[in-house]
């Protein structure tokens, strides 16, 4: 598998929406059905992970957090592998030694993923650091929630990127929910974006559940930061249409705003503008829909079929 | 032979490894300030003064280490460390694991420590053994200049993320340093002085304290052999059990406390693997269950002193 880079197509974005989408289903559907381990599912935040991913280039280096297999699976993430790892089996990408939580997939550039509240935030500027010390030419992509930017490392990791001018574009994707807790809860005002303004860095805050905007958005953003070498914070707006963790039944979710997010559901939303728009016809949507429940159906398969790792591996790759 | 203090032998591994290879900088509140040759000879690229902000130090060695670069940060007081454990005990001891192994984590993070200075527990605390406790990190408390100068140059090479231990005591002390080239390798101890009755082990200032029991014990007959552990993850096990196993007597001295301290894990193991050589029950001597104090006389009465070691290896003889 190699990182997937887009050209502009808008059906692309759909078909890998659509992967995920089923992706995240069938892990949830696992769980519920076959006691395979639970996951954060990104429901409903499809259109944030791959408009962003879809502006990087090969060279862009991506951290991430417990809720990362969209981003994963946009940038080519093989669902197998995926899967086998959230199985805790040998073919995932980490051996099955993380599990859902904490998957990287260095030949990817998904590097460093954390599941600390936060902890990403605080590798980023490292990372960023090495490309601006070492001259490579790749932004640093970090991804995390509105949860972590309560978080005392997101104002650190802000300053101190701002200050030493790092390459690293934040992207925070406000799905409203941090765990239990609703993020009304836990901030005065509504934008987190804002918040870069009086560390020194640009921000931009972006309708999340719109691919279209998203990728708009994030390749200003990139170019920005190609151009100036500083930082920037970019805020998708969007909502966690389901729980926190598998299995979730929402009983402390509002109905009526969750009703109202579903009504702005990313994919709907987009197939129905490509369809209306034509560039999308009935029978082609059916296509794509079909073959990335084949592509899921192939994954569940191939994951049941790896093994667990030998007893063995409990103790390697602790020291290097 | 060189004389300098340990200050200037830090400097010195600093520098032999930062000309030695391009990716080793230096981060820290002050660095740059502290150590102007450094700055002088590396540029202000590679020695950062950073913001007070321990936490994002440490994520941003991480960070860097996994990505190329091999930092050494300063984190000044071991006390400080608590802001940064997330990213070290988290991040770099765990996430080349979690991963299946992609990535590595060479770096080096400093901090000071113990009694010698005065300025309370929030400065002082002797939190070695919370490190050895956390998988995927290593541990390094120097006694000696030489050391201090050798291991940390090890240190900066080694692969995984080091935790590099600076006894305030000794922070000031001079002592000798072999020119040329001068490693000493993580994970080995070393007998800094023979003997047959009874083993002291220790690390730290509180060696000194062992060495000078073991002065006074040979003027009573009693021939004490001194270990100094320099590295406290990964353990020598096997000097240490050789020593024992020749003696059949083991004191431990060290200035954290008791509780869940490496002496609790040098006992341990000498317990499960060379209880048939033991004459005596093995003895730990170390600080007291409580923060460090700042008062001098109370302060010095919290690390064990050369009189309490020769009280108890004459206990153990009876
Ligand atoms: C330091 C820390 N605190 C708490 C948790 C438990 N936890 C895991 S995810 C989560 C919510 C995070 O919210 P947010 O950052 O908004 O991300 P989201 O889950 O919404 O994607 C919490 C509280 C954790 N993993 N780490
Ligand atoms: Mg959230």
């Amino acid at each position: 598998m190699s990182v997937n880079t887009y050209d502009g197509r808008v059906q692309d974005l759909l078909q890998t929406m659509l992967l995920i989408r089923a992706y995240e289903e069938r892990a949830a559907a696992l769980q519920a059905e076959s006691g395979v381990p639970g996951t954060c599912t990104s429901v409903g935040q499809e259109a944030s992970a791959v408009g962003v991913v879809a502006a990087l280039g090969a060279d862009d280096l991506i951290l991430t957090n417990h809720r990362s297999a969209g981003h994963l699976l946009a940038r080519g993430a093989d669902p197998g592998r995926l899967l086998a790892e959230v199985m805790g089996r040998r073919a995932g990408y980490c051996k099955g030694k993380s599990g859902s939580l904490h998957i990287s997939a260095k030949e990817l550039g998904v590097i460093l993923t954390s599941t600390i509240v936060g902890g990403e935030l605080a590798l980023a500027t490292g990372v960023g650091l090495s490309q601006k010390m070492l001259k490579r030419p790749g932004v640093v992509v970090c991804f995390f929630g509105d949860g972590a930017a309560c978080e005392g490392r997101f104002h650190e990791s802000l300053n101190l990127a701002a200050v030493w001018q790092l390459p690293i574009l934040y992207v925070c994707e406000n799905n409203q929910w941090q765990a239990f807790v609703h993020r009304r809860e836990t901030m005065l005002g509504d934008s987190i974006a804002s918040w870069a303004t009086p560390y020194g860095i640009d921000s931009a805050t972006v309708d999340g559940n719109d691919v279209e905007q998203v990728r708009a958005l994030a390749t200003e953003a990139l170019d920005s930061i190609r151009a100036s070498g500083r930082p920037f914070l970019l805020e998708t707006r969007t909502y966690r249409l389901r729980g926190h963790f598998e299995p979730d039944d929402q009983a402390y979710v509002d109905p009526d705003e969750l009703a109202a997010w579903r009504a702005r559901d990313p994919l709907p939303r987009l197939q129905a503008r490509l369809l209306e728009s034509g560039q999308l016809d009935a029978r082609a949507l059916s296509a794509m829909e079909s073959d990335a429940q084949r592509r899921i159906d192939a994954a569940v398969a191939f994951a049941i079929d790896s093994p667990y790792p030998a007893i063995d591996e409990l103790v390697t790759d602790v020291y290097a | 032979m060189a004389h300098m203090t340990v200050q200037e032998a830090i400097d010195q591994a600093l520098a032999e490894e930062m000309a030695r290879d391009p990716s080793v900088l230096l981060l820290g509140e002050g660095v740059a300030t502290k150590r102007r040759a450094l700055v002088d000879a590396f540029g202000a690229e590679r020695v950062r003064n950073t913001p007070l902000a321990e936490g994002i130090i440490a994520g941003t060695a991480v960070g860097a280490a996994a990505t190329g670069l091999r930092p050494v940060i300063d984190l000044l007081f071991a006390p400080f460390l608590c802001y940064a454990m997330d990213e070290l005990v988290n991040s770099a001891g765990k996430l080349r694991y979690l991963s299946g192994g992609q990535f590595s984590f060479p770096l080096v993070t400093m901090a000071m420590t113990g009694a010698g200075w005065g300025v309370g527990a929030q400065h002082n605390h002797n939190v070695e053994a919370w490190f050895a406790h956390a998988p995927g990190l290593k541990v390094v408390m120097p006694a000696s200049v030489a050391d201090f100068k050798g291991l940390l140059k090890a240190a900066i090479r080694d692969q995984n993320p080091v935790l590099f231990f600076i006894d305030i005591g000794l922070a000031y002390t001079s002592g000798d340093i072999p020119d040329g080239e001068h490693l000493v390798p993580l994970g080995q101890a070393v007998v800094r002085r023979p003997g047959e009755a009874v083993t002291l082990i220790s690390y730290a200032k509180t060696v000194a304290v062992c060495e000078q029991a073991a002065q006074t014990l040979a003027g009573q007959g009693i021939s004490a052999e001194v270990i100094d552990l320099r590295t406290l993850k990964p353990l020598d096990e096997a000097s240490i059990l050789a020593s024992v196993r020749k003696t059949g007597r083991a004191v431990i001295v060290h200035e954290a406390s008791r509780s869940g301290g490496i002496g609790a894990e040098v006992a341990a193991t000498i317990g499960e693997h060379a209880y048939d050589a033991l004459k005596a029950p093995v003895l730990r001597l170390a600080g007291p269950d409580a923060p460090a104090p700042a008062s001098y006389p109370l302060e010095q009465a919290f690390v064990p002193q050369p009189d309490a070691v020769v009280a108890a290896v004459k206990r153990l003889l009876g």
